[in-house]
């Protein structure tokens, strides 16, 4: 699951590397139009519908927040 | 607060959109990101084609040509308006109100109500409701309710969150007496608290328009705008509407003893296609039955977007079949509302171009 959140990171911000970064959202390698983006390549690749309201800057943070939000929709790891 | 309407309808809707067409394309190079960014978002969000109005028209003029089209078209008697209702947020001046300049200019009856309402995106039910409680008046019989705005004005160019969904338009909807209607159900909302979320912050009495307030600056998204520009805290307004607008809808279908099984389609406010389809399937509603090409093709006009979706999507269907309705608008305030009816026998519900 990690290198399919990667890949889908990797396809919305290509120029940065999230290998590095501690916080996407405080370091500046997300906003919020690239969190619409993440859910939409999300919703479509694991054929889920996150809720609204799960769309937080903090639920986009790092690989393993978006892996929590993922397993909250029933996504087997 | 929940409200019920009786004997009432609505008798005919006209849209009028705007003269000038602008691809999403062309203008990418306004904004800072990447060609390839913005076209994903274009994908998502349904940014295709907006229409705007040119520098000079105003909000009076197009609604003054909708209702002389009415007119000419004797779809409508203008003796025979009781009430005008103007819903904008975009006035012609701060004072007189848009609606006695459109009085003045189509020679309208001094017997009768004119005012403004300053809402937007829950506009649509707001002013419905305003017209039904002015119907309640025994020497009131028609109201004519005009929700119209020219916000592109108010949008930098160089705003990649507001700019390409913005568009322009004017809906004019006719509201009747009918004893043989059934009952409308309508609940509205509004939290204050939530009032800087959509705000076009300079321009008023507060903070005057100055050179200082047009200066551009940038954003934490790399969007730039001014003072004078609308400004939107985006992850705000989408948590509020996913949070409210299906609480609001299940409140309304409760008090109106009805369920999602008795709704024909969802005509709801059009602030983008990726905000539609999340409230849609967090309602467990069918995208078919609830549109959300609007923004795809003229862009969000605030409270012109509900009417705008039924000329769209129902257009003449709507002079001779039945469809309940659910209507909900939701934005600026903040405030939403939403309304239960059954929309049937339109004299007209069309779209027409400003020339």
């Amino acid at each position: 699951m990690d290198e399919k959140i990667i890949s889908i990171l990797n396809e919305t911000r290509p120029e940065f590397d999230f290998s590095k970064s501690n916080n996407f959202i405080t370091e500046g390698l997300l906003d919020s139009f690239d969190i619409l983006t993440i859910v939409n390549s999300l919703d479509e690749n694991f054929n889920i519908s996150i809720d609204g309201l799960d769309i937080l800057p903090e639920n986009f943070s790092s690989v393993d927040s978006i892996k929590k939000l993922l397993i909250k929709n029933n996504v087997s790891l | 607060m929940n409200l019920k309407f009786n004997n009432k309808k609505i008798t005919g809707i006209l849209t009028v959109l705007p003269e000038n067409e602008i691809k999403f394309e062309d203008e990418i190079e306004n904004y800072s990101f990447s060609t390839s960014q913005s076209m994903k978002l274009k994908l998502i969000m349904g940014y295709n084609k907006r229409r705007v109005v040119k520098e000079n028209t105003t909000t009076s003029d197009l609604c003054v040509f909708g209702l002389n089209y009415l007119f000419e078209k004797k779809l409508l008697n203008k003796d025979e308006i009781d009430g005008l209702v103007l819903v904008t947020q975009s006035p012609d001046h701060f004072m007189p109100p848009t609606s006695h300049i459109i009085h003045g200019i189509l020679n309208l009856k001094k017997d009768m109500v004119c005012m403004d309402i300053n809402q937007g995106c829950s506009g649509y039910v707001i002013g419905l409701n305003q017209a039904f409680m002015l119907l309640e008046q025994e020497e009131i019989n028609k109201v004519v309710l005009l929700n119209a705005d020219t916000l592109s004005k108010k949008v930098s160019k160089y705003d990649r969150n507001n700019n390409p969904q913005i568009g322009d338009g004017a809906a004019i909807t006719i509201v009747e007496k009918d004893i043989s209607s059934s009952p409308i159900f309508s609940s509205v909302k509004v939290d204050g608290s939530g009032s800087d979320v959509l705000i076009i912050p300079a321009g008023g009495f507060k903070m005057p328009s100055t050179q200082e307030t047009s200066i551009l600056k940038k954003d934490d998204s790399g969007n730039l705008r001014s003072l004078n520009h609308l400004v939107m805290k985006g992850a705000d307004v989408f948590n509020f509407v996913q949070r409210e607008v299906p609480q609001i809808v299940e409140e309304l279908l409760e008090s109106a003893a009805c369920s999602h099984n008795d709704i024909d389609y969802y005509m709801f406010h059009q602030p983008n296609k990726f905000m539609l389809k999340k409230l849609a399937s967090k309602m467990g509603v069918p995208e078919e039955k609830m549109p959300n090409n609007i923004v795809e093709n003229f862009g969000n006009s605030s409270g012109a977007t509900i009417p705008m979706t039924i000329t769209f999507n129902l257009g003449n269907k709507l002079l001779k079949e039945s469809f309940f309705v659910c209507m909900s608008g939701f934005g600026v305030g903040l405030s939403w509302a939403s309304l239960l009816m059954q929309l049937e026998n339109l004299t007209f519900c069309e779209m027409i171009n400003f020339k």
